[in-house]
Protein backbone atom coordinates (compact mmCIF):
# COMPACT_ATOMS: atom_id res chain seq x y z
CA UNK A 1 0.00 0.00 0.00
CA UNK A 2 1.39 3.64 -0.98
CA UNK A 3 -0.11 6.44 1.17
CA UNK A 4 0.65 10.23 -0.27
CA UNK A 5 0.30 12.53 2.71
CA UNK A 6 -2.13 15.17 1.02
CA UNK A 7 -2.99 17.25 4.38
CA UNK A 8 -0.79 17.18 7.71
CA UNK A 9 -1.64 18.65 10.82
CA UNK A 10 -0.68 22.46 9.91
CA UNK A 11 -2.96 21.96 6.68
CA UNK A 12 -5.96 20.49 8.30
CA UNK A 13 -5.84 23.36 11.08
CA UNK A 14 -5.49 26.20 8.41
CA UNK A 15 -8.76 24.20 5.95
CA UNK A 16 -10.40 24.57 9.24
CA UNK A 17 -10.03 28.00 9.82
CA UNK A 18 -11.10 29.30 6.53
CA UNK A 19 -14.13 26.91 6.81
CA UNK A 20 -15.13 28.29 10.14
CA UNK A 21 -14.55 32.10 8.64
CA UNK A 22 -16.68 31.01 5.39
CA UNK A 23 -19.57 29.15 7.78
CA UNK A 24 -19.79 32.53 9.82
CA UNK A 25 -20.35 34.24 6.43
CA UNK A 26 -22.76 32.49 4.75
CA UNK A 27 -24.82 31.80 7.74
CA UNK A 28 -25.09 35.51 9.20
CA UNK A 29 -26.93 35.18 12.06
CA UNK A 30 -24.32 33.00 14.30
CA UNK A 31 -26.89 32.59 16.70
CA UNK A 32 -29.15 30.36 14.58
CA UNK A 33 -25.65 28.12 13.90
CA UNK A 34 -26.15 24.47 14.79
CA UNK A 35 -22.96 22.51 13.81
CA UNK A 36 -24.03 18.76 13.48
CA UNK A 37 -21.39 15.93 13.16
CA UNK A 38 -21.46 13.06 11.27
CA UNK A 39 -20.43 9.48 12.70
CA UNK A 40 -17.89 9.11 13.18
CA UNK A 41 -15.50 11.88 11.98
CA UNK A 42 -17.44 14.31 11.49
CA UNK A 43 -18.18 14.89 15.13
CA UNK A 44 -14.66 16.06 16.04
CA UNK A 45 -14.38 18.04 13.49
CA UNK A 46 -18.12 19.65 14.01
CA UNK A 47 -16.44 20.70 17.91
CA UNK A 48 -12.91 21.71 16.13
CA UNK A 49 -15.59 24.32 14.34
CA UNK A 50 -16.79 25.02 16.78
CA UNK A 51 -14.19 26.04 18.92
CA UNK A 52 -13.04 28.24 15.98
CA UNK A 53 -16.08 30.07 15.64
CA UNK A 54 -15.96 30.94 19.56
CA UNK A 55 -13.14 32.53 18.83
CA UNK A 56 -14.50 34.84 16.35
CA UNK A 57 -17.80 35.41 17.78
CA UNK A 58 -17.13 35.14 21.45
CA UNK A 59 -20.56 32.67 21.41
CA UNK A 60 -19.79 28.74 20.85
CA UNK A 61 -22.60 27.40 18.69
CA UNK A 62 -24.55 24.44 19.64
CA UNK A 63 -22.92 20.66 18.29
CA UNK A 64 -24.15 17.63 17.79
CA UNK A 65 -23.70 14.19 16.76
CA UNK A 66 -25.77 12.30 13.73
CA UNK A 67 -25.88 8.44 13.30
CA UNK A 68 -26.86 7.80 9.89
CA UNK A 69 -26.41 3.88 10.02
CA UNK A 70 -30.58 3.15 10.18
CA UNK A 71 -31.05 5.58 6.91
CA UNK A 72 -28.06 3.85 4.54
CA UNK A 73 -29.53 2.75 1.42
CA UNK A 74 -26.95 -0.25 1.83
CA UNK A 75 -28.46 -2.03 5.11
CA UNK A 76 -29.79 -5.22 4.68
CA UNK A 77 -28.83 -8.85 2.89
CA UNK A 78 -27.54 -7.20 0.02
CA UNK A 79 -24.24 -5.88 2.15
CA UNK A 80 -21.26 -8.38 1.13
CA UNK A 81 -19.45 -9.07 4.26
CA UNK A 82 -22.98 -9.97 5.92
CA UNK A 83 -22.56 -7.73 8.49
CA UNK A 84 -24.83 -4.85 9.98
CA UNK A 85 -22.81 -1.40 10.43
CA UNK A 86 -22.93 -0.80 13.98
CA UNK A 87 -24.88 1.96 15.53
CA UNK A 88 -23.73 4.77 16.78
CA UNK A 89 -24.82 7.56 19.40
CA UNK A 90 -27.43 10.64 18.03
CA UNK A 91 -27.23 13.56 20.49
CA UNK A 92 -28.84 16.78 19.34
CA UNK A 93 -28.81 18.36 22.35
CA UNK A 94 -31.38 20.68 21.34
CA UNK A 95 -33.95 20.75 18.36
CA UNK A 96 -33.05 21.40 14.90
CA UNK A 97 -36.23 23.40 14.17
CA UNK A 98 -35.42 27.30 12.96
CA UNK A 99 -32.07 26.50 13.08
CA UNK A 100 -29.09 26.62 10.14
CA UNK A 101 -27.99 23.19 10.73
CA UNK A 102 -24.44 22.74 8.92
CA UNK A 103 -23.64 18.98 8.62
CA UNK A 104 -20.12 18.21 9.03
CA UNK A 105 -18.16 15.37 7.76
CA UNK A 106 -14.67 14.47 6.74
CA UNK A 107 -14.76 13.06 3.13
CA UNK A 108 -17.40 13.79 0.58
CA UNK A 109 -17.39 10.78 -2.29
CA UNK A 110 -20.88 9.42 -3.89
CA UNK A 111 -22.92 11.45 -1.60
CA UNK A 112 -25.00 8.76 -0.43
CA UNK A 113 -23.69 9.64 3.51
CA UNK A 114 -24.81 13.03 3.14
CA UNK A 115 -28.50 12.00 1.67
CA UNK A 116 -29.24 9.39 4.58
CA UNK A 117 -28.02 12.15 6.65
CA UNK A 118 -30.52 14.69 5.37
CA UNK A 119 -32.97 12.06 5.96
CA UNK A 120 -32.32 11.42 9.25
CA UNK A 121 -32.10 15.47 9.94
CA UNK A 122 -35.67 15.71 8.92
CA UNK A 123 -37.28 13.57 11.09
CA UNK A 124 -35.73 15.38 13.99
CA UNK A 125 -37.37 18.67 12.85
CA UNK A 126 -38.03 21.33 10.11
CA UNK A 127 -34.67 23.52 10.16
CA UNK A 128 -34.48 27.17 8.21
CA UNK A 129 -31.79 25.19 6.62
CA UNK A 130 -28.97 22.96 5.49
CA UNK A 131 -25.46 23.29 4.79
CA UNK A 132 -22.85 20.96 4.25
CA UNK A 133 -19.06 21.56 5.32
CA UNK A 134 -16.25 18.33 4.40
CA UNK A 135 -12.75 18.70 5.17
CA UNK A 136 -12.03 16.68 1.73
CA UNK A 137 -14.15 16.57 -1.12
CA UNK A 138 -12.61 13.76 -3.44
CA UNK A 139 -14.97 13.93 -6.11
CA UNK A 140 -16.77 10.88 -7.78
CA UNK A 141 -20.58 12.00 -6.81
CA UNK A 142 -23.60 9.47 -7.74
CA UNK A 143 -25.74 11.20 -6.16
CA UNK A 144 -26.69 15.44 -7.24
CA UNK A 145 -25.06 16.69 -4.03
CA UNK A 146 -22.67 19.40 -3.22
CA UNK A 147 -20.75 20.62 -0.27
CA UNK A 148 -21.47 24.42 0.95
CA UNK A 149 -17.70 24.28 2.67
CA UNK A 150 -14.66 22.16 1.19
CA UNK A 151 -11.92 22.04 3.26
CA UNK A 152 -9.46 20.61 0.13
CA UNK A 153 -10.68 19.38 -3.10
CA UNK A 154 -8.71 16.21 -3.92
CA UNK A 155 -8.67 13.96 -7.43
CA UNK A 156 -8.75 11.20 -7.05
CA UNK A 157 -9.01 7.40 -8.69
CA UNK A 158 -12.09 5.54 -7.74
CA UNK A 159 -9.62 2.57 -6.42
CA UNK A 160 -7.98 5.18 -4.65
CA UNK A 161 -8.80 5.28 -0.67
CA UNK A 162 -8.89 8.64 1.21
CA UNK A 163 -7.87 8.26 4.33
CA UNK A 164 -8.89 11.00 7.03
CA UNK A 165 -6.79 10.43 10.47
CA UNK A 166 -7.51 12.86 13.16
CA UNK A 167 -5.64 12.96 17.01
CA UNK A 168 -8.99 13.05 18.59
CA UNK A 169 -10.10 9.34 17.53
CA UNK A 170 -7.13 7.71 15.54
CA UNK A 171 -4.00 9.35 17.57
CA UNK A 172 -2.28 10.84 14.47
CA UNK A 173 -3.41 13.98 12.20
CA UNK A 174 -3.45 14.10 8.49
CA UNK A 175 -4.95 13.18 5.12
CA UNK A 176 -3.71 10.63 3.04
CA UNK A 177 -4.13 8.61 -0.68
CA UNK A 178 -3.49 5.54 -0.58
CA UNK A 179 -3.81 3.13 -3.38
CA UNK A 180 -2.82 -0.61 -3.43
CA UNK A 181 0.34 -0.93 -5.32
CA UNK A 182 0.22 -3.71 -8.42
CA UNK A 183 0.88 -7.05 -6.52
CA UNK A 184 4.62 -8.42 -7.67
CA UNK B 1 -14.09 -10.59 31.46
CA UNK B 2 -14.67 -7.96 29.27
CA UNK B 3 -16.32 -9.30 26.19
CA UNK B 4 -16.30 -7.83 22.98
CA UNK B 5 -19.17 -7.53 20.82
CA UNK B 6 -19.06 -9.53 17.22
CA UNK B 7 -19.34 -7.47 13.93
CA UNK B 8 -22.61 -9.57 13.04
CA UNK B 9 -25.19 -12.90 14.19
CA UNK B 10 -23.57 -16.09 12.85
CA UNK B 11 -27.30 -17.41 12.34
CA UNK B 12 -30.14 -16.52 9.95
CA UNK B 13 -32.41 -17.14 12.73
CA UNK B 14 -32.96 -16.08 16.46
CA UNK B 15 -34.50 -19.49 18.48
CA UNK B 16 -32.83 -19.71 21.23
CA UNK B 17 -30.04 -17.87 23.96
CA UNK B 18 -28.24 -21.55 23.40
CA UNK B 19 -27.12 -20.54 19.94
CA UNK B 20 -25.05 -17.07 20.88
CA UNK B 21 -22.04 -16.64 21.65
CA UNK B 22 -20.95 -13.76 24.64
CA UNK B 23 -19.61 -11.34 21.71
CA UNK B 24 -23.28 -12.03 20.06
CA UNK B 25 -25.00 -11.02 22.86
CA UNK B 26 -22.96 -7.87 23.31
CA UNK B 27 -23.74 -6.91 19.92
CA UNK B 28 -27.42 -7.50 20.50
CA UNK B 29 -27.05 -5.77 23.92
CA UNK B 30 -25.30 -2.41 22.27
CA UNK B 31 -26.95 -2.41 18.99
CA UNK B 32 -30.64 -2.32 21.31
CA UNK B 33 -28.82 0.12 23.84
CA UNK B 34 -28.64 2.48 20.58
CA UNK B 35 -32.37 1.65 18.74
CA UNK B 36 -33.75 2.93 22.45
CA UNK B 37 -33.10 6.58 21.21
CA UNK B 38 -35.47 6.12 18.51
CA UNK B 39 -38.67 6.41 21.10
CA UNK B 40 -37.94 9.17 21.55
CA UNK B 41 -37.86 11.52 18.39
CA UNK B 42 -40.69 13.45 17.42
CA UNK B 43 -41.12 11.43 14.63
CA UNK B 44 -39.97 7.63 15.93
CA UNK B 45 -39.44 5.85 12.94
CA UNK B 46 -36.71 5.05 10.90
CA UNK B 47 -36.25 3.33 7.20
CA UNK B 48 -34.06 0.55 7.90
CA UNK B 49 -36.32 -2.63 7.35
CA UNK B 50 -38.54 -0.68 4.73
CA UNK B 51 -40.41 -3.37 2.52
CA UNK B 52 -39.44 -6.10 4.42
CA UNK B 53 -42.41 -8.35 5.62
CA UNK B 54 -42.50 -9.73 9.21
CA UNK B 55 -45.17 -12.62 10.21
CA UNK B 56 -45.64 -12.44 13.43
CA UNK B 57 -47.38 -15.84 14.24
CA UNK B 58 -49.01 -16.06 17.94
CA UNK B 59 -50.27 -19.35 18.25
CA UNK B 60 -50.43 -18.89 21.96
CA UNK B 61 -51.73 -16.01 23.92
CA UNK B 62 -49.23 -12.81 24.33
CA UNK B 63 -50.47 -9.05 25.11
CA UNK B 64 -46.49 -7.75 26.06
CA UNK B 65 -44.92 -9.68 23.90
CA UNK B 66 -46.95 -9.32 20.30
CA UNK B 67 -47.36 -5.72 21.04
CA UNK B 68 -43.50 -4.97 22.03
CA UNK B 69 -42.77 -7.16 18.67
CA UNK B 70 -45.41 -5.01 16.43
CA UNK B 71 -44.50 -1.93 18.01
CA UNK B 72 -40.37 -2.86 17.21
CA UNK B 73 -41.32 -3.47 13.58
CA UNK B 74 -43.29 -0.64 12.87
CA UNK B 75 -39.96 1.46 14.47
CA UNK B 76 -38.07 0.21 12.01
CA UNK B 77 -40.82 0.31 8.67
CA UNK B 78 -41.53 -3.25 8.59
CA UNK B 79 -44.27 -4.36 7.34
CA UNK B 80 -46.31 -6.49 10.07
CA UNK B 81 -48.66 -9.19 9.14
CA UNK B 82 -50.14 -10.75 12.05
CA UNK B 83 -51.44 -14.51 12.46
CA UNK B 84 -53.20 -15.93 15.25
CA UNK B 85 -54.80 -19.10 15.42
CA UNK B 86 -58.10 -18.84 16.39
CA UNK B 87 -60.14 -17.90 13.42
CA UNK B 88 -57.67 -19.38 11.02
CA UNK B 89 -57.01 -23.09 9.33
CA UNK B 90 -55.28 -23.73 12.52
CA UNK B 91 -58.46 -24.28 13.44
CA UNK B 92 -59.29 -26.89 10.31
CA UNK B 93 -56.35 -29.22 11.24
CA UNK B 94 -53.68 -27.40 9.43
CA UNK B 95 -50.01 -28.52 10.87
CA UNK B 96 -47.48 -25.75 11.48
CA UNK B 97 -45.04 -26.32 9.20
CA UNK B 98 -47.75 -26.48 6.57
CA UNK B 99 -49.24 -22.86 8.05
CA UNK B 100 -45.93 -22.01 7.80
CA UNK B 101 -44.90 -23.40 4.19
CA UNK B 102 -47.89 -21.48 3.08
CA UNK B 103 -47.46 -18.11 4.91
CA UNK B 104 -43.64 -18.26 3.56
CA UNK B 105 -44.86 -18.99 0.00
CA UNK B 106 -46.17 -15.16 0.33
CA UNK B 107 -42.61 -14.19 1.03
CA UNK B 108 -41.87 -12.57 3.98
CA UNK B 109 -38.59 -12.04 5.50
CA UNK B 110 -39.00 -12.80 9.54
CA UNK B 111 -41.33 -14.87 11.16
CA UNK B 112 -42.05 -14.26 14.86
CA UNK B 113 -43.58 -17.23 16.57
CA UNK B 114 -45.04 -18.59 19.50
CA UNK B 115 -45.80 -21.50 20.19
CA UNK B 116 -46.76 -24.14 23.17
CA UNK B 117 -44.61 -26.45 22.13
CA UNK B 118 -40.92 -26.90 22.77
CA UNK B 119 -38.60 -26.42 19.67
CA UNK B 120 -41.52 -25.24 17.53
CA UNK B 121 -39.61 -22.33 15.95
CA UNK B 122 -36.18 -24.44 15.53
CA UNK B 123 -38.67 -26.93 13.52
CA UNK B 124 -39.24 -24.04 10.90
CA UNK B 125 -36.26 -22.18 11.29
CA UNK B 126 -34.70 -25.53 9.59
CA UNK B 127 -37.63 -25.61 6.99
CA UNK B 128 -37.97 -22.07 5.83
CA UNK B 129 -35.73 -19.43 4.32
CA UNK B 130 -36.93 -16.64 5.81
CA UNK B 131 -35.53 -15.54 9.41
CA UNK B 132 -37.17 -17.14 12.18
CA UNK B 133 -37.38 -15.24 15.65
CA UNK B 134 -38.55 -17.39 19.13
CA UNK B 135 -40.99 -15.02 20.97
CA UNK B 136 -41.56 -18.08 23.12
CA UNK B 137 -41.56 -21.75 22.75
CA UNK B 138 -43.21 -24.26 26.03
CA UNK B 139 -41.29 -23.85 28.33
CA UNK B 140 -38.13 -24.20 26.60
CA UNK B 141 -36.59 -20.52 25.54
CA UNK B 142 -38.20 -16.77 25.13
CA UNK B 143 -34.89 -15.41 23.81
CA UNK B 144 -35.78 -12.07 23.58
CA UNK B 145 -37.20 -11.68 26.84
CA UNK B 146 -34.11 -12.80 28.37
CA UNK B 147 -32.17 -9.88 26.32
CA UNK B 148 -34.32 -7.10 27.25
CA UNK B 149 -33.75 -8.35 31.60
CA UNK B 150 -30.27 -8.23 30.45
CA UNK B 151 -30.64 -4.81 28.92
CA UNK B 152 -32.40 -3.59 32.02
CA UNK B 153 -29.76 -5.12 34.44
CA UNK B 154 -26.86 -3.89 32.42
CA UNK B 155 -28.49 -0.02 32.18
CA UNK B 156 -29.14 0.09 35.78
CA UNK B 157 -26.24 -2.10 37.47
CA UNK B 158 -23.79 -0.83 34.27
CA UNK B 159 -22.59 -4.66 33.98
CA UNK B 160 -23.92 -8.18 34.04
CA UNK B 161 -20.66 -9.37 35.29
CA UNK B 162 -20.70 -10.25 38.84
CA UNK B 163 -23.68 -9.54 39.55
CA UNK B 164 -25.86 -12.16 41.83
CA UNK B 165 -29.54 -12.75 40.49
CA UNK B 166 -32.25 -14.15 42.13
CA UNK B 167 -35.28 -15.60 40.11
CA UNK B 168 -37.82 -17.15 41.90
CA UNK B 169 -40.93 -18.57 41.20
CA UNK B 170 -42.41 -21.33 38.66
CA UNK B 171 -39.86 -22.58 37.50
CA UNK B 172 -41.11 -25.66 35.93
CA UNK B 173 -43.09 -24.24 33.54
CA UNK B 174 -41.06 -21.43 32.75
CA UNK B 175 -38.95 -20.22 29.51
CA UNK B 176 -37.96 -17.22 30.83
CA UNK B 177 -35.97 -18.54 33.52
CA UNK B 178 -34.16 -20.97 31.16
CA UNK B 179 -33.26 -17.99 28.65
CA UNK B 180 -32.08 -15.91 31.61
CA UNK B 181 -29.74 -18.68 32.57
CA UNK B 182 -28.29 -18.94 30.39
CA UNK B 183 -28.00 -15.93 29.06
CA UNK B 184 -26.70 -14.31 32.81
CA UNK B 185 -24.01 -17.21 33.14
CA UNK B 186 -22.70 -16.60 29.75
CA UNK B 187 -22.16 -13.07 30.56
CA UNK B 188 -20.58 -13.61 34.27
CA UNK B 189 -23.51 -13.18 36.68
CA UNK B 190 -24.21 -15.77 39.09
CA UNK B 191 -27.80 -17.19 39.02
CA UNK B 192 -29.11 -17.87 42.13
CA UNK B 193 -32.92 -19.73 41.32
CA UNK B 194 -35.71 -20.76 43.74
CA UNK B 195 -38.64 -22.30 44.28
CA UNK B 196 -41.32 -24.96 45.85
CA UNK B 197 -39.43 -28.21 45.02
CA UNK B 198 -42.59 -29.50 42.99
CA UNK B 199 -41.42 -26.39 40.67
CA UNK B 200 -37.81 -27.21 40.37
CA UNK B 201 -37.09 -29.28 37.24
CA UNK B 202 -34.29 -32.11 38.02
CA UNK B 203 -31.27 -30.91 36.61
CA UNK B 204 -31.98 -27.36 36.37
CA UNK B 205 -28.64 -26.38 37.86
CA UNK B 206 -26.70 -28.07 34.79
CA UNK B 207 -28.09 -24.78 32.94
CA UNK B 208 -25.46 -22.82 34.99
CA UNK B 209 -27.07 -21.93 38.12
CA UNK B 210 -27.25 -22.57 42.29
CA UNK B 211 -30.40 -24.40 43.32
CA UNK B 212 -32.38 -22.83 46.71
CA UNK B 213 -35.66 -24.37 47.90
CA UNK B 214 -36.17 -21.02 50.31
CA UNK B 215 -36.66 -17.36 48.58
CA UNK B 216 -34.73 -16.07 51.45
CA UNK B 217 -31.70 -17.97 51.06
CA UNK B 218 -31.79 -17.31 46.88
CA UNK B 219 -32.28 -13.33 47.57
CA UNK B 220 -29.93 -12.78 50.37
CA UNK B 221 -27.34 -9.83 49.61
CA UNK B 222 -28.58 -10.51 45.62
CA UNK B 223 -28.22 -7.62 42.94
CA UNK B 224 -31.42 -8.26 41.07
CA UNK B 225 -34.75 -9.91 42.23
CA UNK B 226 -36.90 -11.58 39.47
CA UNK B 227 -40.11 -13.07 40.76
CA UNK B 228 -41.55 -15.21 37.76
CA UNK B 229 -45.64 -15.80 37.10
CA UNK B 230 -47.10 -18.57 38.47
CA UNK B 231 -48.53 -20.23 35.51
CA UNK B 232 -51.96 -21.04 36.58
CA UNK B 233 -53.22 -21.78 33.03
CA UNK B 234 -50.37 -24.48 32.52
CA UNK B 235 -50.61 -26.58 35.91
CA UNK B 236 -53.09 -29.21 35.37
CA UNK B 237 -52.69 -30.13 39.16
CA UNK B 238 -51.56 -27.74 41.43
CA UNK B 239 -48.10 -28.25 42.41
CA UNK B 240 -48.73 -26.22 45.61
CA UNK B 241 -51.51 -26.63 48.58
CA UNK B 242 -53.10 -23.10 47.91
CA UNK B 243 -52.23 -19.51 46.49
CA UNK B 244 -52.36 -17.98 49.81
CA UNK B 245 -49.29 -20.38 50.70
CA UNK B 246 -47.24 -20.01 47.85
CA UNK B 247 -47.54 -16.58 48.99
CA UNK B 248 -46.19 -16.88 52.41
CA UNK B 249 -43.40 -18.90 51.30
CA UNK B 250 -42.52 -17.87 47.78
CA UNK B 251 -44.16 -14.30 47.38
CA UNK B 252 -42.18 -11.32 46.98
CA UNK B 253 -43.11 -9.10 50.30
CA UNK B 254 -41.58 -5.46 51.54
CA UNK B 255 -39.92 -7.83 54.28
CA UNK B 256 -38.48 -10.02 51.93
CA UNK B 257 -37.13 -7.30 49.35
CA UNK B 258 -35.09 -6.60 53.04
CA UNK B 259 -32.68 -8.77 52.50
CA UNK B 260 -31.36 -7.96 48.98
CA UNK B 261 -28.95 -5.65 48.53
CA UNK B 262 -30.37 -2.19 49.41
CA UNK B 263 -30.23 -0.69 46.03
CA UNK B 264 -31.15 -4.18 44.08
CA UNK B 265 -33.74 -3.97 41.37
CA UNK B 266 -36.77 -5.70 41.41
CA UNK B 267 -38.10 -7.40 37.92
CA UNK B 268 -40.81 -9.20 36.78
CA UNK B 269 -41.65 -10.39 33.34
CA UNK B 270 -45.46 -10.10 33.63
CA UNK B 271 -48.31 -10.28 33.63
CA UNK B 272 -47.79 -10.28 37.40
CA UNK B 273 -50.62 -12.13 39.59
CA UNK B 274 -50.57 -9.67 42.37
CA UNK B 275 -50.95 -11.18 45.61
CA UNK B 276 -49.12 -14.15 44.56
CA UNK B 277 -45.56 -14.08 43.81
CA UNK B 278 -45.11 -10.58 44.07
CA UNK B 279 -46.56 -7.68 46.30
CA UNK B 280 -48.22 -5.16 44.98
CA UNK B 281 -46.17 -2.38 47.47
CA UNK B 282 -43.38 -4.43 45.91
CA UNK B 283 -44.27 -3.92 42.40
CA UNK B 284 -45.22 -0.76 42.63
CA UNK B 285 -42.54 0.43 44.44
CA UNK B 286 -39.27 2.38 43.97
CA UNK B 287 -36.76 -0.60 43.32
CA UNK B 288 -39.13 -2.08 40.64
CA UNK B 289 -38.19 -1.76 36.97
CA UNK B 290 -41.09 -3.74 35.31
CA UNK B 291 -42.51 -0.56 33.02
CA UNK B 292 -38.42 -0.20 32.10
CA UNK B 293 -38.34 -3.59 31.16
CA UNK B 294 -41.12 -3.01 28.59
CA UNK B 295 -39.85 0.08 27.31
CA UNK B 296 -36.74 -1.83 26.70
CA UNK B 297 -38.32 -5.08 24.97
CA UNK B 298 -39.21 -2.40 22.43
CA UNK B 299 -35.66 -2.02 21.39
CA UNK B 300 -34.57 -5.37 21.89
CA UNK B 301 -36.52 -6.79 19.13
CA UNK B 302 -35.39 -4.21 16.99
CA UNK B 303 -31.84 -4.96 17.00
CA UNK B 304 -32.60 -8.50 16.93
CA UNK B 305 -34.53 -7.81 13.65
CA UNK B 306 -31.80 -5.27 12.49
CA UNK B 307 -29.44 -7.80 12.71
CA UNK B 308 -30.83 -10.80 11.36
CA UNK B 309 -31.64 -8.47 8.25
CA UNK B 310 -28.09 -8.32 7.75
CA UNK B 311 -28.18 -11.73 6.69
CA UNK B 312 -26.18 -15.00 7.45
CA UNK B 313 -22.45 -15.70 6.28
CA UNK B 314 -20.71 -18.62 7.36
CA UNK B 315 -19.05 -18.38 10.69
CA UNK B 316 -15.76 -15.90 10.93
CA UNK B 317 -13.33 -17.56 12.52
CA UNK B 318 -11.43 -14.75 14.86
Amino acid sequence: MKRVQVLDARGIARALERMAAEILEKVGDEKLLYLVGVQTRGVPLARRLARLIAGKTGCEPTVGALDITLYRDDVGPWRAAHQQPLLRDTALPVKVDGKTVCLVDDVLYTGRTVRAALDTLMDYGRPRAIRLAVLVDRGHRELPIAADFVGRAVPTAASEDVQVRLKESDGEEGVWLAREEAAG
Amino acid sequence: MIVKAASHLRGKDLVGIDQLSPEEIQLLLDTAEQMQEIAKRPIKKVPALRGKTVVNLFMEPSTRTRFSFEVAEKRLSADSLNFSSSGTSVEKGETLLDTARNLEAMQPDFIVIRHRYAGAPHQLARALKSSVVNAGDGAHEHPTQALLDALTIRQKRGTLEGQVVAIAGDLAYSRVVRSNVLLLSRMGATVRVAGPPSLVPPGIEKLGCEVHYRLEDAIAGADVVMMLRIQLERQGKMNFPTVREYYDFFGLTPERVKLAKHDALVMHPGPMNRGVEIDSRVADGPQSVILEQVTNGVAVRMAVLYLLAGGHGEPVAD
